[in-house]
């Protein structure tokens, strides 16, 4: 089931997918280990003429193991959970590349610092619903939207970030993989909200160059 | 029996109440009586739900097969349809609607409204709720909140179209959707609908609190009437929460206050925390009425006491706490601040665990039982293993960095459906089908009941299951066109199988429709107790009269002394004297 995921082709990703993997067989486990009982008990425990039922009110012990055993497995999966959370959500990693993504019905405006590396300069460059990386960079997505709700979803980063009317949010990926990814939008936003859509150019190092060559000359 | 005669008498609830006939209006329309109240909270979760299946097929068939003319579908007029193919926006108001309907007007009306209703009273030993006419007042306040909610598909600009959720800013400004007035409908009718079951719930706090027959102590109880309480305090406690923001996004609305808007100094995570604070413990409105319901059927046809009784009222009141402290995973990628979302990572887990235990106290249930495979039955088995499904996929969203992948896409979807229709419809099914003799008199159809069960279960199954796939593909929620995405493409085949078992699970609810009205006008006649259980219920005439019982039981023991050595029979009714020369005989 799990090999429908989309590729990967971010560096937090991995991490993501392990505990996506790990969740998948521990309660796999579990449901298997409940269905066979339940099934097991269904087929026994059916209905036979002069066998009467148990008459029992619960036993403690049993009660008290698969309280704290369930309770325990999902305390460590917390914990587990957290670094990744931390590492992907939390603090951003130090920027090689800044990028601002503003969200409107129903577009991706793409804003690139250029080569002053600052937003909001005379050379900052924007483009519809197309985001232009390198490779194995760090980038930081500044995110906005102008009107409603929007989420900034890339599959096979493994990130989601909803962008919220009235404030930045920052996001980061670093991706590992040159290609064209899909930049859908996952938050409900609109009538266009089905099709609401932008890429992910991510260019090898040389070919990025000759992409920031081509859109700042002088530079 | 001279025993309990004597205890009879001397308790105080022994009054005798009056049996004035009662004209056509005041029996049938604006009756006071709990059982006929049940019976239109019934009738009304039942027809909403044949609206919200409909829903639901127009939907998946955009899905399966985008843009093309919906079959039956040529009538419903521009600006929603155009000679059969769907426009975006209407597509938006059908999963918006679909979902206000079923979670309001299906699962709540007949969970808490109908088996509230009917069991209450019945099963605690009262002749009806503490307050009567508010309950009336209840029912007929819920039916016009409905009639104003299928109001706002009649106005200009189509009815809501914001998601089930209503996230501000989209809901908020007319032009973000082009909805003016549906959304305000939206609006007015769900804090109507807030107001009825404010009136509920404080009847059944009352009611439970004061009214139980002599003997019925708390830790008596039914389970299903300790979900059924639980809940109550859950509405009473969250419904204002979900009022108070509505008032705030038709202000925002129609007098401009900007609340959620940020140009106006407003926050649009504020809904969010309201609608969610809300949310969360009325998703637990809309499941525990159902394991109070499967634990009770799971016992009477294992003829074994519930495992773990305390363990099970506990864990239920645990969640009932918990539940107001996990709202927060709703929103892990919504720009909350992350440390908050480890927070409500961890509350989040342990939640789970009340869950696992009620699973496992049901598997105790079974274990060494002598089960009987009645429909109600089957109806039980499938809330609890489609509900341990639903509550394993929980985990995967609860884990924050998973969440960020899966979240708003249909593995959320999924679960949802696992939880709901496996959880809380089975739940229903199992109800109607175990308590209709009760309500009716007359008994359902077995043979119709398992041609309605089998095929529904599997059909189920065939379409919810494949939508963790999706899920796990990336495929998002709300859109109407996968195709529009090159990586969706190739998951298109599971959308079709989906729609396909979709269909297929609407045609088997036919069998379901047949035999409840045959056999509310033909079935056979239902005895006092035809399932041989020990609840109050059984001890009243089927359908009882007004005022329920012959003389009020009194209760020596809990609900579920199944198989008890102590009687020669396999069951022990709560309210049966047990004088010890029958004790020594059964010895
Ligand atoms: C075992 C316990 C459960 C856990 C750990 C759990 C966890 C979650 C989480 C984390 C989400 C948010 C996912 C997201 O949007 O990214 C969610 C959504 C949801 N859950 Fe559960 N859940 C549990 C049980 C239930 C139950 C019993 C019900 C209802 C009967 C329920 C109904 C829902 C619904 C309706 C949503 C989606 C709301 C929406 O966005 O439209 N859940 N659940
Ligand atoms: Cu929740």
């Amino acid at each position: 089931m799990m090999s429908w995921l989309p590729e990967n082709v971010s560096t937090y990703g991995k991490d993501i997918d392990r505990l996506f993997y790990l969740i998948y067989y521990i309660t796999g486990a579990t449901f298997l280990l409940v269905a066979v009982t339940m099934v097991a008990f269904l087929i026994l425990y059916r209905h036979r003429e002069g066998r009467p039922a148990r008459y029992t009110h619960g036993n403690t012990t049993l009660e008290i193991i698969w309280t704290i055993v369930p309770a325990v497995i999902l305390v460590v999966l917390s914990f587990m959970s957290q670094a990744t959370w931390g590492h992907v959500k939390g603090h951003m990693p130090p920027a090689d590349v800044h990028v601002q993504v503003t969200a409107k019905q129903f577009n991706w405006e793409v804003t690139y610092p250029g080569p002053d590396g600052k937003l909001g300069t005379q050379d900052d460059l924007e483009m519809e619903n197309e985001v232009h990386v390198p490779v194995n960079k760090v980038i930081i997505v500044h995110l906005k939207s102008k009107d409603v709700i929007h989420s900034f979803f890339l599959p096979n980063f493994r990130l989601k970030q909803d962008a919220v009317p009235g404030r930045e949010i920052q996001a980061w990926f670093q991706a590992t993989k040159p290609g064209r990814y899909e930049l859908p939008c996952a938050e409900l936003c609109g009538f266009g909200h089905s099709g609401m859509r932008g890429w992910v150019y991510v260019h090898p190092a040389d070919e990025y160059d000759k992409w920031v060559k081509e859109h700042w000359p002088s530079a | 029996m001279s025993d309990a005669m004597s205890v009879a008498a001397t308790a105080t609830h022994v009054e005798h109440v009056g049996h004035e006939k009662l004209g056509f209006v005041r029996t049938y329309i604006f009756s006071t009586d709990h059982k006929m109240i049940a019976r239109q909270f019934l009738f009304l979760g039942l027809f909403m739900m044949i609206l919200g299946g409909l829903m639901a097929l127009m939907i998946r068939w955009e899905l399966a097969w985008p843009e093309t003319q919906v079959p039956g579908t040529r009538w419903i007029p521009e600006p929603f349809m155009t000679d059969g193919y769907m426009n975006p926006s209407f597509y938006n108001q059908l999963f918006t609607m679909h979902a206000t309907i079923m979670v309001f007007f299906v699962v709540m009306p007949i969970l808490v409204g109908c088996f509230g209703n009917l069991l209450i009273p019945l099963m605690i030993g009262a002749r009806d709720m503490a307050f009567p006419v508010l309950n009336m007042l209840s029912f007929w306040v819920g039916a016009v909140s409905g009639v104003v909610m299928l109001a706002g598909f009649f106005v200009p600009g189509g009815h809501a179209a914001g998601g089930w959720t209503s996230y501000a800013p989209l809901t908020a400004v007319t032009q973000y959707t082009g909805v003016n007035w549906g959304q305000n409908i939206w609006c007015i009718s769900l804090i109507i609908l807030g107001i009825s079951s404010l009136m509920g719930s404080i009847n059944y706090i009352t009611t439970i609190v004061n009214m139980r027959a002599p003997g019925m102590t708390f830790f008596r109880m039914p389970l299903v009437i300790w979900s059924l309480f639980i809940v109550a305090i859950l509405l009473l406690l969250a419904l204002p929460v979900l009022t108070s923001a509505l008032a705030m996004l038709l202000l925002d609305r129609m007098a401009g206050t900007s609340f959620f808007l940020p140009a106006g100094g407003g926050e649009p995570l504020l809904w969010q925390h309201l609608f969610w604070f809300f949310g969360h413990p009325e998703v637990y409105i809309l499941i525990l009425p159902a394991m109070g319901i499967g634990s009770d059927i799971l016992a009477v046809f294992a003829r074994k006491p519930i495992f773990g009784y305390r363990a099970m009222a506990f864990s239920m009141i645990g969640i009932a706490f918990l539940s107001w402290i996990v709202w927060g995973h709703h929103m892990f990628q919504s720009g909350m601040s992350p440390a908050l979302g480890t927070g409500f990572m961890i509350s989040t887990m342990v939640i789970a665990v009340p869950s696992a235990i009620k699973t496992f106290n049901w598997l105790g249930t079974l274990w060494g039982g002598s089960i009987r495979y009645t429909t109600p039955m089957l109806n039980a088995l499938a809330f609890v293993s489609m509900f341990v499904i639903g509550g394993l996929s929980g985990i995967y969203m609860a884990s924050t960095p998973v969440d960020i992948f899966i979240h708003d896409t249909y593995y959320i979807v999924a679960h949802i459906h696992y939880v709901v229709f496996g959880g809380s419809v089975f739940g229903i099914f199992a109800a109607i089908y175990y308590w209709f003799p009760k309500m009716f008199g007359r008994m359902m159809n077995e043979t119709l009941g398992k041609i309605h069960f089998w095929p529904t279960f599997i059909a189920f199954n065939c379409t919810f299951f494949p939508m963790h796939i999706l899920g796990i593909g990336g495929h998002m929620r709300r859109i109407y066109n996968p195709m529009q995405y090159e990586f969706l493409q190739p998951l298109q085949p599971v959308n079709v199988f989906i729609t396909v078992s979709a269909i297929g699970l609407g045609l088997a609810q036919i069998p379901f429709v047949i035999n409840f009205f045959w056999s509310l006008f033909a079935g056979k006649k239902a005895e006092r107790n035809p399932w041989k259980a020990n609840t109050l219920e059984w001890v009243a005439p089927s359908p009882p009269p007004h005022g329920n019982f012959d003389t009020i039981p009194v209760v020596y023991r809990g609900p579920y002394e199944y198989s008890s050595p102590e009687v020669a029979e396999d069951y022990l009714p709560q309210n049966r004297p047990l004088v010890s020369a029958q004790v020594a005989a059964a010895h």
